[in-house]
């Protein structure tokens, strides 16, 4: 039996990284479907599960795949699944179970370049509104953009412990780059790593409403088989977990589950900055292209540009204030995402139209290199002093 | 009078969410009937209630879930046999049923139907088949009869239906029968039975729907329970290819399919020793 944190150093994909960071954060159900360049996850959670009396199977498609994490879920396990592309477009319906069930599971995705079956081993940053606004109606949802192994492994385990503290599914929006790279992982002592478990009800058993809020907004949980008495509907319901059909009830239920996003953003929203103190240029990325732009703001500084990044953690919810307070500190804001423009709306619509808003993307396939955003940060300063 | 207030009770009223009646389903209908054997079952089954789950998917039969006291999952539209595999895979202590409707069970979620029934996992599934979409209003299914008409098959159905005894025998499932809902005595000591089971049970339950089928096709509920009086015969063990539904020549009820084979959990176990 091999333990479920293996403490020290490896080597090894942002995959695998992410498999071990999801049985370092107490996950034991783990339900897939084979898919170019999420499959590593699945394999690696399949043959370390049955180590750890963990549960995988293999289901018939990412539809049953999302149904089994959020049943496993409600029966008390940390759950979880991963895909890419064509399968998170499947796993959108079941995605909308999980939040308006308030059911804690993460989806990884491991995002390839679409639309369709598109670049299957390639990677792209496309589907960031998909996750954003994929499953229909009207909702909250965390995303967190790990760009490296080594976050992979961090990132999963900040997942299920927001999924289990906020009571929601959790994504995770890496891409085939950050999957498939071999890197230096290090995994600390299990007793280094922060573990948050779901709420739990206090009190008489017959009396909890399961979907009544704590002071937090979030409702403790309670799972099936813990003498309840539970009803859990994907149809609008009140705190009783009863159907009701009528607005103003539709009116408290999302208020509720987007309450309990919006009332704690301090804690849910993870940014890091980069030498923008006196930046005249803030680059904005997540994930890969993070890295590149890392790169990028070193080698314009070295050519007398003042730029500086601010690096997305968490992209949903979008962190609005701090794009609005950085477009009043800046001269020009540039996302850079393998995309044509998707997070670059939103720091558009947060920039208020106060300075000019550019993109460096393109429609993936391969990362962006940091010469690329060079040239453009350089482009952009000669029109700027123009 | 101590006599008489227990006597007023609903014997299930222990297994039913009275402060959520009345129930969403016609006069006619035949789900409640099959509903009250499943609980009545339930109970004749010593399970630990407690433990014991009941998911749906979505439409008329879906809605059960919603009126029992048992931990109840309401989930999305074809989608409760995988919902109740996570579950089951996830706490095996738990009893879990899948109460839920032909439309459901066997056209959107007939992929899932065929590969849980495969992997043999422990599931007790019981199908109200009342050959079309109620919920909706009436539309054609995967088990309306060729030639039927429903909002969707104005003229008649030009598909032939499932026969879903054949269907889930031949995917794997280990428990197999079929009655009506006139015949509340051999359905309930049949779904009794698939509860005390292991592995993947499987019991389709006839049903009329009045509002949706019946009104099209010249059936009210007493003509349909006349057919299954009139037109049925009982014969265990039948082999499952040969009870093809045909409601003019005649009905094979029954239990078809009783056999044990390891359930996913036995054979996973197995697997997960090799790790030792």
């Amino acid at each position: 039996m091999k333990p479920a944190v293996l403490t020290g150093e490896h080597f090894i994909t942002g995959d695998v990284a992410c498999a071990e960071g999801a049985l370092a954060a107490g996950c034991r159900f783990f339900a897939g479907y084979p898919i170019t360049p999420a499959t590593e996850i699945a394999e690696h959670m399949a043959s370390r599960l049955p180590h750890v009396c963990g549960t995988f199977i293999q289901m018939e498609d990412e539809i049953a795949a999302m149904a089994a994490v959020l049943g496993a879920s409600n029966a008390g396990v940390k759950s979880m699944t991963a895909t890419s592309g064509p399968g998170f477009s499947l796993i959108m319906e079941n995605l909308g179970l999980g939040i308006c069930t308030e059911t804690p599971c993460v989806v990884v995705n491991v995002q390839r370049a679409g639309p369709s079956t598109g670049l299957p081993t390639l990677g792209a940053q496309g589907d960031m509104m998909q996750a954003r606004w994929g499953s229909h109606g009207h909702y909250e949802i965390i995303t967190l953009a790990p760009s490296s192994p080594q976050e992979l492994f961090y990132q999963t385990i900040t997942a299920f412990n927001m999924s289990e503290t906020y009571r929601l599914p959790v994504l995770i929006m890496t891409d085939e780059v950050t999957g498939h790279l071999s890197e230096r992982v290090v995994i600390p002592e299990p007793g280094a790593i922060q573990l948050q478990t779901r709420p739990v009800p206090k009190g008489r058993k017959d009396r909890f409403k399961p979907f009544q809020p704590g002071p937090n907004g979030v409702a403790p949980m309670g799972i099936a088989g813990g003498g309840y008495g539970l009803h859990v509907t994907g149809l609008t319901h009140d705190e009783r977990g009863y159907p009701c059909m009528n607005p103003e009830t539709q009116a408290e239920m999302l208020d509720r589950l987007t309450g309990k996003i919006r009332r704690n953003l301090k804690d849910i929203l993870l940014t890091e900055s980069y030498r923008l103190d006196d930046a005249d240029i803030a680059l904005v990325s997540y994930g890969v292209s993070s890295r590149s732009s890392l790169a990028a703001v070193d080698e314009a500084r070295q050519a007398g540009i003042k730029a500086g990044l601010l690096r997305l953690i968490t992209v949903w919810p979008f962190p609005e204030e701090r794009i609005r307070e950085l477009s009043r500190k800046v001269k020009c804001l540039v996302t850079v995402e393998i995309n044509l423009g998707q997070i670059h709306l939103e720091v558009q619509r947060c920039s208020e139209g106060r300075i000019p808003v550019c993109l460096v993307g393109h429609a993936g396939g391969t990362v962006i290199s940091p010469d690329t955003i060079v040239d453009r940060l350089k482009g952009l300063l000669q029109s700027l002093h123009a | 009078m101590e006599k008489t207030r227990t006597r007023s009770e609903h014997p299930l009223n222990d297994l039913l969410r009275t402060d959520r009646i009345p129930h969403i389903w016609c006069p006619g209908c035949g789900i409640g009937t099959a509903f009250s054997s499943c609980l009545v079952a339930v109970k004749a089954a010593g399970l630990d209630l407690r433990k014991t789950v009941m998911v749906s998917g979505i439409g008329c039969s879906g809605r059960g879930a919603g009126y029992t006291k048992l931990d109840s999952y309401h989930t999305t539209h074809g989608r409760a046999i995988p919902f109740a595999t996570g579950m089951k895979l996830a706490n095996p202590e738990l009893n879990v049923v899948v109460f839920s409707g032909d439309g459901d069970l066997f056209a959107i979620g007939g992929n899932h139907f065929i590969h849980a029934a495969r992997r043999n996992v422990d599931l007790t599934v019981v199908c109200v088949n009342n050959l079309n979409y109620g919920m909706t209003g009436g539309q054609a299914a995967a088990t309306t009869p060729s030639m039927a008409k429903t909002t969707t098959t104005p003229l008649g159905n030009p598909e032939p239906p499932f026969n879903l005894p054949l269907l889930a025998f031949a995917a794997g499932a280990t428990y197999v029968a079929r009655w009506t809902i006139l015949h509340t005595r051999d359905l309930t000591k049949s779904i009794e039975e698939a509860l005390t089971r292991r592995g993947f049970s499987f019991v389709e339950v006839l049903a009329p729907c009045p509002t949706g089928y019946g009104r099209r096709n010249r059936e009210k509920p007493l003509d349909s329970l006349k057919i299954y009086q009139e037109r049925t015969i009982t014969r265990n063990g039948a082999n499952p290819a040969e009870v093809t539904l045909d409601f003019h020549r005649g009905i094979t009820l029954g239990k078809f399919v009783d056999l044990e084979r390891p359930t996913f959990l036995d054979a996973y176990e197995k697997v997960c020793s090799l790790t030792q």
